[in-house]
């Protein structure tokens, strides 16, 4: 859609194994400014693994990933710098408890980069009105809803101007009537141009926000393709058979409410 | 009978020495305790960081100090150093110096405790903020962990302060060891005298150790917003 031919990030051959499993066989994959990839997959097929591995909480066995041109992956990478490039959002929600919202948030832009206090609270405070969340700003975590927690967390990210945004299973911890409301931020955040990497099992939300849709099986890239291709006629059997297990959800659920 | 007890106290210095005593056994007590804190939380750090090297010392130092009788400790500081090395150390510095040994290889592992039981996804969602070790260990983890460690924190200082009559045997002249010269003396006239003065000093630990117990139920219901 509106991605520049920009690359941010760009993942070859990226082999990563734990003890003797090798979890992803190697991975390639391009992302450009501006664009939303949505990846999807079984579960233990290793998109968090993926995820976890360009921002460094896992160590690669092989491979590169290029943060603008610059290989990170080499031993010496400052990954204090890179992960102020590179925003995660994790599934469970992990703000810290002992700090209330708008300090869970400060933490980073004030301790990280040394900005005024001041001034970034500003920047919080505005991005907590756009999330609807700005009156929970002297809150703790243990008084919100696992939704308001995860915007929060959505915001604390933010607020350190990643280039890249990753998403992993976000709302998969969150009672249905939750998830709505997180997901509602993220395509705005997407409308507005953020480069975003999104891990989901919401397949209607994933048609609707991504640019590209890539499909995880056993550690390799087994399909990529444009939302609409890919959901109304998967290339691969793989894909097909995933695909089928969400329908049937559906018409499960249909069954029940009838 | 009340008299004869009230004058055990009044006779001489005998309270100007229990309030003497009181404040060595505070002095040391406390003095230790904060010494140990200080110097537990970065070792208690350590035992709990990704170094094995630093592991095994602390582990082995925990060990060796809890297999070691305190008293032990203070006989070989106070009386071998000197026997021996000729060094005379001061018996307050000695003592000091022991219950800091021991208190550290507690806090150390408490700290330990606190840490090794916060959740693994507060250090990555540190990490993933940009935040260097240092700082995710001021900002996140320590914070967290002192909330954990309050009971253990409490329960080391009353056991030290429990623990310090123990400097009676290095010449240092403590609550407990003003009550008994009091006792001989007094015990002469009046047979009951060990009851009261005993039971003075029984009441003057529980007035120092119920409020610190209290203080820490407060802290714990404050802090768990
Ligand atoms: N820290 C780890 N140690 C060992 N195996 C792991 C670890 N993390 C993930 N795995 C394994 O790697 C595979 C991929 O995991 P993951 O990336 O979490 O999958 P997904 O997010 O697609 O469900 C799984 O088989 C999982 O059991
Ligand atoms: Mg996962």
């Amino acid at each position: 859609m509106k991605e520049s031919d920009q690359t941010i990030i760009k993942i070859h051959d990226l082999h990563k194994r734990f003890d003797q499993t090798e979890v992803l066989k190697g991975i390639d994959l391009d992302v450009h400014q501006g664009e939303v990839i949505v990846i999807i997959g079984p579960s233990g097929c290793g998109k968090s693994t993926l995820l976890r591995c360009l921002n460094g909480l896992e160590p690669i066995n092989s491979g590169t990933i290029e943060l603008n041109g610059q290989i990170i992956t080499d031993p010496g990478t400052d990954w204090s710098q890179v992960r102020q490039k590179i925003g995660m959002v994790f599934q469970n929600y992990e703000l810290f408890p002992h700090l209330n919202v708008l300090d869970n948030i400060l933490l980073g832009p004030t301790k990280v980069q040394g900005r005024q206090r001041s001034e970034a609270k500003a920047e919080a405070e505005s991005w907590l009105d756009r999330v609807e969340l700005l009156n929970k700003a002297d809150s703790y975590p243990r008084q919100l809803s696992g939704g308001q927690k995860q915007r929060v967390a959505i915001v604390r990210a933010l607020c350190m101007s990643p280039e890249v945004m990753l998403f992993d299973e976000v709302t998969a911890s969150l009672d249905p009537e939750m998830v709505r409301e997180v997901l509602d931020v993220m395509l705005s955040l997407a409308k507005g141009g953020l480069t975003m990497l999104i891990v989901t099992h919401e397949m209607a939300f994933a048609r609707a926000v991504a640019d590209q849709v890539i499909f995880m099986d056993r550690g390799l890239v087994v399909e990529a393709n444009e939302p609409e291709a890919f959901f109304s006629n998967p290339e691969t059997e793989r894909a097909r058979r995933f695909l089928n297990i969400f329908q049937f959800e559906g018409v499960h659920k249909v069954q029940e409410s009838l | 009978m009340l008299d004869s007890a009230i004058s055990i106290f009044t006779a001489g210095r005998n309270m100007a020495r229990l309030g003497e005593g009181l404040w060595i056994t505070l002095k040391i007590s406390l003095s230790s305790v904060g010494l140990s804190v200080l110097l537990g939380i970065p070792a208690g750090l350590l035992m709990s960081s990704k170094s094995r090297f630093w592991r095994a010392v602390l582990r082995f130092y925990l060990e060796f100090i809890r297999i070691m009788p305190i008293l032990v400790l203070l006989f070989l500081l106070y009386y071998s150093l000197s026997s021996v090395f000729n060094i005379n150390l001061p018996a307050t510095f000695v003592s000091i110096l022991v219950f800091t040994l021991w208190g550290t290889a507690e806090m150390a592992d408490l700290v330990r405790g606190a840490v090794t039981s916060l959740p693994k996804h507060q250090w990555e969602s540190g990490r993933a903020l940009g935040l260097k070790e240092t700082q995710l260990n001021l900002y996140v983890i320590v914070p967290q962990a002192v909330r954990r460690l309050l009971p253990g924190v409490i329960n080391l200082t009353t056991r030290m302060i429990k623990t310090t009559p123990f400097v009676f045997f290095i010449n240092i002249p403590d609550l407990v060891k003003v009550a008994q010269q009091i006792v001989e003396v007094a015990g002469l006239r009046n047979n009951l005298a060990s009851v009261w003065v005993y039971g003075f000093i029984f009441l003057i630990y529980f007035a120092i150790c119920y409020p610190i117990s209290l203080y820490s139920n407060y802290l714990e219901k404050a802090w768990q917003t």
